[in-house]
Order: C-alpha cells, then structure tokens, then sequence
C-alpha cells in the first residue's frame, strides 16, 4: 500500500514529475558518461601498446611523439633517418624494436609503414600479440595486413585489391595511380588502434610515393618502438638516444608520457565532474522544489491518513519514497539512454579518435556512481520529507 | 464510558486558551450529537480526542485508555484501531481508488485483516456503492459517493468510536437524509459510540443526546 500511494500520487501529478524526470535523466546521463568516457579513455589508452620500453622520433614533445606513433593522432613533425634507427636499434641492450612510418592514408584509415617485428612482437592490453583472423603477414612490397575494423568496414577479404594515397585525406584527388596492393591477412579484433590500421611494409610505403624504386631501405621513418633485454637500462638509453649526436632525436617512456597526458587530462576531468555534480545538484534541488510546493496541495492527504492511523514518521517516508521512485526512473533511463549511445557512437569514436569506449557501462563503477546519485536525491528529498513531516504534525 | 475527558485545557503556544472543558463524557454506544459554531474550536477538540493533538493539560479517556498518557506513536496506533473518522469533505486520496481508499484503514492497525479486499467490498455493498465506481479513483466519484466511501471506512476496523466532523455539509438535502440513516443504522449494527459534530441543529433529531460545544467549553466564555 505504501508503495502503491507513492506510485499513484506521483503518476496523479505526471506533467510536474515528468518534466523533473527530464531534467534528471539529462543530469545522470551527463554524469554517467563523463565518468564513463574517463575511465575508459584511460584504460583504452594505457592497454595500447604493452611491452615497449621506449618510443624513439624526432624531438618534439613527448606526448605528441606519443600521440601520432601509437594514437594515430595528430600529424607527424618530423622523420628521423634510417640510419639513426640502424644505428640506435644495433645497440647490445635491444630485444627488438619495430620502425613505424606515418604519413599515408587508405579511405581515412591510417596507413602505417613497418616491417615483420610488427606482427612478431607488438602487444597490447595484458601483453596480448596480434593475432591474424585470416589469412598471413605481408611479405612483398605491395601486400598489405587491416586492422579488424578497416576489413570490416571496407568489405575487405584477403585477395581484395586496393589502392593507396599519399596523406591523410579520404578524398581520391591524391591517389598514386598505378600502385594497387594486395590484401594478405586481417588481424583479429584488438579495441586499439591497430583495428583502424593498414599495414604494409616499408618498402610498399615507398612505392606508395615512387611505383618504380621502392627495393632497397628507405630513407626514412617517423618512429620506432624498442624493449630492452632488461629494464633497468631503460633510462641510460634514454639518455643516450637523448644526447644522440647525428640526428635531434628523443626517447619515451611510453607509460611517463601516458601519466604526463592524464595529468594535462586531470584539470578537464575535474571540470567536467564538477559541472556534470553541478547538473544533477539543479535537477535535484528541482525535483525537491516540484515536491516542496506540492506539500500545500496535499494537505487534505496528509489529514487524511494521518486520522487513519500514519506516523508523522510515514509521511517523511512517503516523500522520500517518491523521491527514490523518481530517482529510479530517472537512473534506469538514463543507463539505457548512454548505453543506447556508446552502442551506436562506438564505432565513430573509435575511426575519429582513435578511442575504443565499450558500450558496457554496467561497471561497479556506476554502481556507485547510482548509489551516489540515489544519496544525494534522498538527502535533498528530505526537505521536501520534512515539510510533510511538520504538515502531519500540526493540523 | 466510552469517551470521558477531564480538566482538558488546551492552547495553541503562546495563544489564548482555546478549550477549558472540566468534564464532558459519552457512554459506551451512545450517539451524541455536539453542536458548535465554526471558529468555537471543534475542530481542535476533535484533534485532542483523536490524539492528533496532544492536549496542553488534562486527561483524555478513550474506551477505559487514558490516552493522554501514550506517546505519539501510541495514540496513532490506537486511533487506527479505535476510532473511525470522517471528515466534512475531501475524504477520499483523490488518486486511490474506492477499495483502496478503505484499505488505508487496514494500513495502520495493529490487528491487520487478511482479507481486507473482500471486507472493503462488503462494505461497499451495504452502503449500496454500485460496483462499477469501486475501482474508480476517489476524484471521479460524486460527492455523495465519496461520503459514503468514508463511511465504509470509518466503519472498517469496527472501531467503538466514530466520529463525524460536519459529514453532511458538502451534500445536498436528499443525499444528507441518506447518508444520515446509513450512518445511524451502522453504528447500531455496529455497536459504536458516535459523536457527530455539526453547527446545523436541525441534524440533531434522532440522536441520544445533543450537546453545544459552547457550554460545555468554560474558555473564550
């Protein structure tokens, strides 16, 4: 009955308490997604590249270094020359290390020029190497590897014909005629931005430019990707590749310039949770004033059920109850409404920022973020619970 | 007895004194008809014997309870157990329908009934509430209707006590003399005592007693 008398005077008042529902479910929704697209930005980004030790490009910043080798983001500064990368890559403390060269484009898909060590000793998320879904790595010029999401999206299969354009433009006006590449293998699913990528070698990257003189080794590459037999000389290669003479060049430590980028993130972040409390806080001052202002118009209810026998206590509780009912509402739409949307807007964000947000935002943590939205209705529901509660007391 | 009330005073704080009645009872099954100007403080002494209000000195006896010695929770529990009540108008939760609206007095009693549903229909039955409006929320039904939905569940928990708080006003002449034969006739099946309050004397035939409010309270006087 108890339920039933909060169910029924809320649904008797719909247009007030639908329009506080609105205002709610735009409140949690901004407030679910932000911590949503927070947490998984971060674990998107950090389970990227596992296993390297150090980044190595020409000097520039370190987070753009990291931004446009392993994020596809932003465009390249500088190139470094192949010999540099001979030269640093021959060192005795290197297990392996993979070349990278930026700079191409397939249908708005990056193209990324490497070589074999690509698909022997890249790893991402929990040291997971890549692994092919069908077919075998390139092994000539004009043979090429997709990430899962370009096959997908393009209607590629091995055996597939393509052709491939200078920059990073999707439009066809700078096509290199003439050089039309083979598919030979798609890389499973891996939710970084390898799944946006088109893989080929170094010397087919060549033939992108120059369809006549592509053998041999180019001149050279954007960056490359070490790891040391042991960690420990990570920094005093650091600081060689640093000091490195020849060439500007720098190294990274992948994971430092990752907590350089969330402390640059951090100031946002923070911003964007105040505003999104600040929402809520107005959506819920406002669902306590609908409540509050209709404590007047119920008077003849509160009289009445307080002859019947309810507690002063029982009419606090029956507000409270309508507050949690609507808050309720207002949180389970809201769960469907931005699952709904990282459902449909997955794929955008991944092919435009290279970030893989998962539709499932049924975490613990926003389990507590509800529970937090669930609290903080129940204390401002408790002014409203307070004025029934003085009402009943004093006919 | 069935209401005895002793050396009441009461006083909204810091106000005049509103009520000073040195004794008033009602026998046990006796129907009184209590007559008083609006303004003369009825509807307070109504509060104070229901146990809405607690009384600023005296004594309040309810069926052999001093009831102005529970606390608050006490004398709801009692009221929802003893004392059925129906207001001048707005008796019904506009949004409840009839039934449920009876069932509210199932809500608060110590001594729940099972079989309320059932128990509320009967009720509607007797007080000839044609079963198409039973499931119709309180706001769509006629004024004479609603009284007697009230009265369904004033009668509910056959409480000893029934009060009525000028229960006819809102009703025009015909549906007052209905309702005023329904009302009398169940407190005799029922066996419950009835204060019936009201500043129209012309209500007053039929009743076991008539009081006026104005010689019975010593304050204002």
């Amino acid at each position: 009955m108890f339920l039933k008398i909060a169910y029924k005077s809320l649904v008797d008042r719909k247009t007030s308490v639908v329009m506080t529902l609105l205002a709610l479910i735009v409140s949690i929704s901004v407030l679910i997604s932000v911590e949503h697209i927070r947490v998984q930005t971060k674990e998107s980004f950090a389970s990227t590249v596992s296993g390297a030790d150090l980044i190595i490009g020409a000097r520039t910043g370190s987070l753009n270094l990291l931004l446009y080798s392993v994020f596809r983001v932003g465009a390249p500064t500088n190139n470094i020359s192949w010999s540099t990368y001979e030269d640093i890559s021959a060192s005795d403390e290197i297990k392996w290390s993979i070349p990278f060269s930026l700079g191409d484009s397939h249908k708005g898909y990056r193209v990324l020029g490497t070589n074999q060590d690509y698909f022997r000793y890249f790893s991402y998320g929990a040291k997971h190497p890549l692994v092919f879904a069908d077919g075998r790595e390139f092994s000539d010029a004009f043979e090429v590897v997709l990430g899962s999401a370009v096959a997908r999206e393009l209607g590629y299969s091995p055996g597939s014909e393509i052709l491939l354009s200078h920059g990073i433009s999707s439009a066809d006006f700078n096509l290199h005629k003439g050089s039309p590449f083979t598919v030979t293998g798609i890389l499973e699913p891996t939710g970084t931005p390898v799944d946006q990528t088109v893989h080929v070698s170094l010397q087919g990257l060549k033939a992108i430019h120059n369809s006549a003189q592509y053998t041999g080794d180019p001149e050279s590459i954007t960056a490359f990707m070490v790891a040391l037999k042991s960690r420990i000389g990570v920094f005093s290669l650091q600081r060689t590749v640093n000091n490195y003479k020849a060439e500007p060049v720098m190294a990274i430590l992948p994971g430092v310039a990752l907590s350089e980028l969330w402390q640059m993130m951090g100031i946002l972040e923070q911003t964007l949770r105040f505003i999104g409390v600040l929402v809520l806080l107005s959506a819920l001052l406002g669902l306590s004033a609908m409540l509050l202002s209709s404590v007047r118009e119920r008077r003849h209810e509160i009289q009445l059920l307080r002859m019947a026998g309810a507690s002063p206590f029982y009419l606090f509780l029956l507000s409270e109850l309508e507050v949690l009912l609507i808050t309720l509402a207002g949180l389970c739409a809201s769960l469907l409404f931005v699952w709904l949307a990282f459902a449909l807007g997955q794929g955008y964000l991944a092919g435009a920022f290279g970030i893989n947000i998962s539709a499932d935002i049924f975490t613990l943590n926003t389990l507590v973020l509800s529970l937090i939205v669930a609290g903080s209705a129940s204390l401002t529901g408790a002014l409203p619970a307070l004025a029934m509660y003085i009402r009943a007391r004093r006919p | 007895m069935s209401v005895v009330l002793q050396d009441l005073i009461f006083s909204y704080h810091d106000h005049d004194t509103l009520l000073n009645i040195s004794r008033w009872e009602v026998a046990a099954g006796e129907k009184v008809f209590l007559q008083g100007e609006s303004g003369s403080g009825k509807s307070t002494l109504l509060n104070l014997i229901a146990g809405i209000l607690p009384a600023t000195s005296g004594q309040i006896t309810l069926l052999d309870e001093r009831v102005d010695q529970l606390n608050q929770r006490q004398r709801d529990r009692f009221r929802a157990g003893n004392i059925g009540y129906i207001f001048q108008q707005f008796n019904l939760i506009p949004y409840l329908n009839a039934v449920d609206n009876i069932l509210l007095a199932n809500e608060f009693s110590k001594k729940v009934k099972r079989n309320g549903i059932a128990r509320a229909q009967e009720l509607l039955e007797q007080l000839k509430l044609p079963d198409s409006v039973w499931r119709l929320p309180g706001q769509s039904l006629s004024i004479g209707q609603q009284q007697r939905v009230a009265i369904a569940r004033a009668l509910f928990n056959s409480p000893r006590l029934i009060i009525a708080d000028e229960p006819t006003s809102a009703l025009d002449q015909k549906n007052r003399i209905a309702f005023m034969t329904t009302l009398m006739d169940l407190c005799d099946a029922y066996q419950s005592t009835l204060i019936f309050v009201s500043h129209d004397p012309t209500l007053a035939c039929d009743f076991d007693r008539t009081d006026v409010l104005a010689d019975i309270n010593r304050a204002g006087a």
